[in-house]
């Protein structure tokens, strides 16, 4: 007890020789802000200005558009069904990762980042090869008048591609850190699998699942390279938000294209929101776990 | 490989559906894209990703990237240091911030840059009197994956300043060192690994960046073309060997960059472990 006492005092005497003179801290800060302001936040800012530029009714009559409505009604739904099902990979992806030992654990990682790090085109790029009019299942498909391309399913594909390592990433550091403890004693103590992953882990994890799923809806909702090629752009058929912005930018609507983009920038600033909660929420509950 | 290694259960479902999902969503289409790439043949795969106006997208791509990644290198550092180290007002609203061009869809990113740095804008138009054009030049390409490349460096960084242990910089002060010269000697070489790893990341996601970049840049063809861009208008007229061919100049690029940010990463895990 004493010695804690003893070294705390040395860091906080150590900390003026281990710091910054004030001046170079506030030049640094000022740097970061300005930098921040220039890149971050004005862009935000410039979205609703050009928005709400032309007053509210302005705002609102983008949305009376057709062709708008039906972007925002598919954008919910490619995310209502590409969500759930990289959720549950990211599920399954994490237990396997995190709760056993197997050769080749470092190969998976990566190969689960792997779209993170490839092109968006790319990522419909391998669909259109694939299920094109000259792809690999090209013919066979236009035998059996399956549409994949140009219609929802080619939309869900390539957005469930761009945005499958979503809640693995948030996940599988998240359990790492956490440990398999409580959940082997549960096993121990005779519980099923789906009994400690539903009354333990899930408890344990929630937060970070919550982000995981939070930035994968983000991402999914605002998907464009990867859609924008399977898509063919048909309005009112085939257009997500988007891509209904890229055209009503294109021809000049200026304040309906901005307006589209208030909904996609407030969602991605809950996002940001819950991600906060949620490191709170995990660095609280991490730091209860190493205090018991 | 029997279950009783296992203590907890469910190793056979999870694995096996992990690997499914993966070889159908993902390794599966992008062998079908190799194999497309192995049937050209190498004379017209080479004529399709060495034709002029593709080396000239190449150069855009790669080369503003890596401007654009080198700048993030910079800012980065400066960030990562002061949203961990110092305490100010603000710091949680900047820290919190600095997803948003993870969070942001890249379409309106690529909107709202082009509108602020537009010839008559708020930035672009205090920058329109010294003569710099930014929107619908090279400088915007620059300006908007620096954007996007942001997060990377900072995210990379932040938990290993936040590691760094006090006693080696308390033992370079008492050995009289300044701290301009504490920095460079003993907490740079340290931060050295993450740095360039998050310097690698936003090089690999700014090089096969695509909505950002395509409003902001004006696409003029052997200028401010992207090579992502290219893939897309071969698709549109139906060359899809010609696409193919440069995705898979483009998907080799991504596997090597993912390759080197693994061995950085890996370099920076073992310097902290000595």
């Amino acid at each position: 007890m004493a010695g804690a006492i003893a070294m705390r005092r040395v860091v906080v005497k150590g900390r003026r020789a281990t710091a910054e003179s004030p001046t170079v801290r506030r030049i640094l800060i000022a740097v970061v802000t300005l930098f921040f302001g220039l890149f971050l936040v004005m862009p935000l800012v410039v979205v609703f200005h050009e928005a709400f530029k032309r007053g509210l009714s302005a705002y609102l009559s983008a949305f009376q558009d057709p062709y708008t409505q039906h972007a925002v009604y598919l954008t919910l739904l490619v995310a209502v069904i590409a969500v759930p099902l990289n959720t549950i990979f990211g599920l399954a992806s994490a237990w396997a990762i995190t709760k056993f030992s197997f050769p080749g654990k470092p190969l998976l990682t990566s190969l689960i980042d792997l779209p993170l790090w490839i092109s968006p085109v790319i990522g419909g790029l391998i669909y259109v090869l694939l299920f094109g009019r000259h792809g690999w299942l090209g013919g066979w498909l236009i035998d059996h008048d399956i549409r994949i391309l140009f219609a929802l399913p080619g939309i869900v594909l390539a957005t469930t591609f761009v945005t499958f390592p979503f809640v693995a990433r948030g996940l599988i550091p998240l359990m790492q850190a956490q440990g398999s403890a409580e959940e082997e004693a549960a096993a121990t103590l005779g519980a099923s699998g789906w009994q400690i992953f539903r009354r333990v882990t899930i408890p344990k994890i929630k937060w970070g699942l919550l982000y995981g799923v939070i930035l994968c809806n983000a991402r999914a909702m605002g998907e464009f390279g990867a859609v924008s090629v399977v898509s063919g752009h048909i309005r009112g058929r085939t257009n997500t938000m988007p891509l209904q912005i890229e055209i009503l930018y294109n021809e000049y609507q200026f304040s309906a294209a901005f307006a589209v983009a208030t909904l996609l920038c407030a969602l991605a600033l809950l996002t940001l929101f819950l991600k906060f909660i949620a490191e709170w929420r995990a660095a609280r509950q991490l730091a209860a776990g190493s205090r018991s | 490989m029997s279950r009783r290694r296992h203590v907890l259960p469910g190793f056979g479902l999870t694995m096996g559906y992990t690997w499914i999902y993966l070889g159908v969503l993902v390794l599966l289409p992008l062998a079908g894209l190799a194999l497309k790439t192995g049937t050209m043949g190498w004379g017209s795969f080479w004529a399709a990703i060495s034709s002029p106006q593709v080396v000239a997208s190449y150069k855009v791509s790669f080369g503003i990237s890596f401007l654009a990644a080198l700048t993030n290198g910079v800012l980065g550092l400066i960030a990562a240091w002061v949203l961990a180290r110092y305490e100010f007002p603000g710091r949680r609203v900047l820290d919190a911030l600095t997803d948003l061009p993870f969070a942001m869809p890249t379409a309106v990113a690529g909107i709202a840059l082009t509108s602020l740095y537009g010839p008559h804008e708020w930035i672009g138009g205090l920058l329109a009197p010294w003569g710099i054009k930014v929107s619908y030049t090279l400088v915007g390409v620059y300006v908007a994956l620096t954007f996007i490349g942001l997060p990377f460096v900072v995210r990379t960084l932040q938990p290993v300043i936040a590691d760094l242990s006090a006693e080696t910089e308390e033992a370079a002060a008492t050995l009289g060192a300044g701290r301009w010269r504490t920095f460079w000697r003993v907490i740079f070489p340290s931060l050295l690994p993450a740095l360039l790893t998050g310097v690698t990341l936003a090089y690999g996601r700014a090089v096969g960046e695509f909505g950002s970049v395509i409003f902001i840049a004006g696409n003029r063809p052997f200028h401010t073309e992207i090579t992502p861009l290219l893939i897309v208008s071969k698709l549109e007229s139906y060359d899809y060997n010609g696409a193919a061919a440069l995705g898979f100049v483009m998907l080799a690029a991504s596997f090597l960059i993912v390759l080197v940010s693994n061995g950085l990463q890996g370099w920076g895990a073992r310097r902290r472990v000595a």
